[in-house]
């Protein structure tokens, strides 16, 4: 018997990257399923090749290119596959996930300097490249085709809420989608975005797990239906309402999964909710302003580059600090 | 009931049921002790015995070195055999201590001083120095000094910390069930030597009957038995004093800068063996307990006892024993071998059986060890400036306001051991500081 010195504390909490990352997956099942209802078996295939292709890319960059020798497969990757995947349209082709996911662990995460170091969210910059690159493939709508074995090109291609909205005005909009359509995602958009209600369901799970909290959410979302409420008084026609507004695109999509990643996201609380504000106005000023119909993965990334600045505004309280 | 706390901390998993409802054992005196003179905080005692010298059990071997040291007594009968180096668990480094070896039962030399009551706030002090009582909780800071607070601070409030929360360690809560007439008298002592009006015992709900039995106790005196919530750390000082009075010590400041004075539950059971009955702290009570040791329980043992010894009495470890801490796993030291003997403050023995190794990775910025924080820092960020050596940096992020509870990296899932690096950050800085001064 040999006895190990070591330093205090000598116990530590099961917890680990990598249980965290498979709560965030598990969390993320709903919506995968909801997806494959809605757009069939393909946009399933695209969540697992994503999570699958996405560990194995992780694990080709760290110790092939990286020479590391103690890889372990901690689901980070996955997780940031699954979420690129659920971010493409549903007849997006395989091999543009594929180049998606290349960015998205090869330059956004690994240039940085792998996990934990990387200032943008991995997914989002994948799919803000591919949107740059490829704007048709990756804009290309289909209305739900409802049933697990259909395909999604075997659907009418279709505009999204917002496209609508933007395009015709809320009238239109609001007709060819009703709210209970986009709350449960019967609407077409990307694959993992459309349902509200599941990703609330899978994020539920994430805040019993204690995983995450609701700051960042809360502080987004309300900040988006708060921005909406203003305009919806000056021209309710062309901005349309604040819950049409909370309900489609990928608001909750980002809101709850991707503004939520703890790498790009500040340190205390009272810096979450500045960041979920920043990302709420951010958003509805893309979203009416610009000339493209959704801000979200935007917002987010802008908001990324601001935590450093962010993190040293707003520091906790030191206990006892006497005040100045 | 509304449970006191703060604002932090964490819920490791308590492993108080190995040992909580064992009894205190009384273990006989063993053949050999090993009295290091460095038994407290601050200056190591000068030895007043030389080698074949016999000494009676509570007889004076070491008297303060300095103004914070303490008295030190012989903790059997016996013959001094040597003086020399010996690994000391605390300073990390071979210190000196006496050796005794016993060779009769006890022939007692007790402490000479007429009935409490009649003794001033200054005789009792000096009993209490007198009989070499340190802080038992671990700290091991000499208790007159603590009791005797400098002229122009006023202490309003004497709290006991019985909060006990260390995972494992029992030996309070074993205290407070069955002695706590003697802890009760203890109060009112400390109470007459601070001149307080109001004292509080602060004990966690996982300790209900403890809590239960001294409210009885103390049901028609000024002695207020407070429920705290159970959560780690509940027992650090700052944090229970915010708990019971909302009062927040100021950084780099003192319990006596709010009116306050803090003792552990078997401190203030020593300060009534020493002024009642004439004891000086020979010996204590502590828990024996881990998963790789096959029988915990709590024991009363004297100073200087190996941990061989103690171990043995517990029925030995088991087989898979990979560490052996002295105290408890959140704070305690750990030690690789088994000829120690246990110091003043030793409260507890704590053996951990084997565990794979947690996989590390870098800092996902979970913000864990931030919420949990109890002193209200961010330990990742302490930990990534201390590695860089930006000292001063991290002075300004409040690096000494850190009590090096643990928290931070018991939380973090990353397996980031920031307590390590934050006790290496401030030795390097206080000695650049030194050095430059
Ligand atoms: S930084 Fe210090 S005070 Fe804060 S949790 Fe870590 S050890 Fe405890
Ligand atoms: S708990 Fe660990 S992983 Fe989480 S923020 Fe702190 S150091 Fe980083």
């Amino acid at each position: 018997m040999k006895l190990i010195q070591s330093d205090a504390p000598h116990i530590r909490t099961k917890d680990s990257v990598r249980s965290i990352m498979l709560d965030v997956l598990l969390a993320l099942v709903p919506a995968v399923a909801v997806a494959t209802f809605f757009f069939g078996l393909y946009a399933l295939f695209l969540c697992l090749f994503g999570a699958i292709v996405g560990e194995l890319i992780e694990w080709f960059i760290v110790r092939i290119l990286r020479k590391q020798k103690d890889f372990s497969f901690d689901l980070s990757a996955a997780v940031t596959g699954l979420l690129l995947a659920m971010n493409l349209p549903p007849t997006a082709p395989w091999w543009l996930l594929l180049i998606g996911l290349l960015v998205a662990l090869g330059v956004a995460k690994h240039a940085f300097g792998g996990i934990g170091q990387n200032i943008f969210n991995p997914a989002l910059v994948g799919r803000v490249f591919l949107l740059i690159s490829f704007p048709t493939l990756m804009t290309k709508w289909t209305a739900p085709v409802r049933g697990f074995t259909r395909m999604p090109w075997d659907a009418m291609t279709s505009a999204t809420a917002l496209g609508v909205l933007k395009g015709s005005g809320f009238s239109e909009a609001i007709q060819r989608f009703s709210y209970v359509d986009l709350f449960f995602g019967n609407v077409g958009g990307c694959i993992g975005e459309t349902s509200a209600f599941v990703l609330l369901l899978g994020f539920i799970y994430l805040l019993v797990r204690k995983r995450v909290n609701p700051v960042i959410p809360a502080t987004y979302i309300g900040t988006v239906f708060g921005f909406a409420s203003i305009m919806y008084l000056v021209n309710a026609e062309r901005f349309g309402t604040p819950l049409f507004h909370i309900l489609s695109g990928g608001l909750f999509l980002g809101a709850l999964f991707m503004a939520t990643d703890m790498v790009t996201s500040p340190m205390t609380l009272k810096g979450q909710a500045v960041f979920g504000i920043g990302c709420g106005a951010v958003t509805m000023i893309i979203r009416l302003f610009a000339g493209y119909p959704e801000g979200v993965s935007l917002a987010i990334l802008l908001m990324n580059a601001l935590v450093p600045l962010i993190d040293r505004a707003f520091k906790p309280k030191i206990f006892g600090e006497v005040k100045v | 009931m509304k449970l006191l706390t703060f604002k932090g901390g964490t819920h490791p998993p308590e492993k108080k049921e190995l040992a909580k409802d064992k009894a205190l054992l009384r273990m006989d005196p063993p053949q050999f002790v090993y009295v290091f003179l460095s038994n407290h905080a601050g200056a190591p005692a000068k030895p007043v015995v030389k080698e074949n010298d016999t000494v009676k059990t509570g007889q004076i071997i070491g008297e303060p070195g300095g103004f914070i040291s303490a008295y030190l007594h012989s903790p059997v009968t016996g013959v001094v055999r040597k003086i020399d180096k010996l690994y000391h668990p605390v300073q990390g480094r071979p210190m000196e201590a006496i050796v005794i070896e016993r060779t009769s039962e006890d022939d007692w030399q007790f402490l000479d001083h007429s009935e409490w009551e009649s003794l001033s706030k200054e005789q009792l002090l000096e009993v209490i120095k007198k009989a070499g009582i340190v802080g038992l909780g671990g700290a091991m800071f000499p208790t007159h000094v603590k009791l005797n607070p400098p002229a122009g601070k006023t202490i309003d409030t004497f709290i006991v910390n019985g909060a006990e929360c260390e995972p494992y360690l029992t030996v309070d809560h074993r205290l407070m069930l069955e002695q706590a007439e003697d802890l009760v008298l203890g109060v009112k002592i400390v109470m007459k030597i601070l001149g307080t009006k109001k004292a509080y015992i602060g004990v966690e709900s996982n300790k209900m009957d403890a809590y239960e039995h001294l409210k009885r106790l103390c049901s028609d005196s000024s002695i207020e038995v407070v429920l705290l919530r159970t959560k780690y750390p509940q027992g650090a000082e700052k944090q229970l004093i915010y708990a019971i009075t909302d009062r927040k010590v100021p950084v780099g400041g003192l319990p006596m800068d709010v009116g306050v004075v803090v003792q552990n539950v078997q401190t203030v059971i020593a300060i009534k063996r020493a002024v009642v009955d004439r004891k000086p702290l020979i010996e204590r009570a502590l828990t024996i307990t881990g998963e790789a040791i096959n029988n915990p329980m709590n024991v009363i043992a004297r100073i200087g006892t190996t941990i061989q010894q103690l171990v043995d009495f517990a029925g030995g470890l088991k087989e898979d024993a990979e560490k052996l801490i002295m105290g408890g796993p959140m704070t305690g030291i750990a030690v690789n071998r088994l000829d120690l003997p246990i110091l003043k403050g030793t409260s507890g023995i704590t053996v951990l059986s084997h565990e794979a190794e947690p996989i590390k990775k870098p800092c996902i910025r979970c913000t864990k060890c931030v919420v949990s924080c109890p002193m209200g820092l961010q330990p990742y960020l302490l930990y990534l400036l201390g590695n860089k050596r930006k000292y001063d940096q991290a002075v300004e992020e409040g690096l000494m306001a850190c009590i090096e509870c643990g928290v931070c990296a018991y939380v973090c899932p990353s397996k980031i051991d920031h307590v390590r690096v934050i006790k290496l950050t401030k030795k390097v800085y206080q000695a650049l500081r030194g050095g430059k001064k």
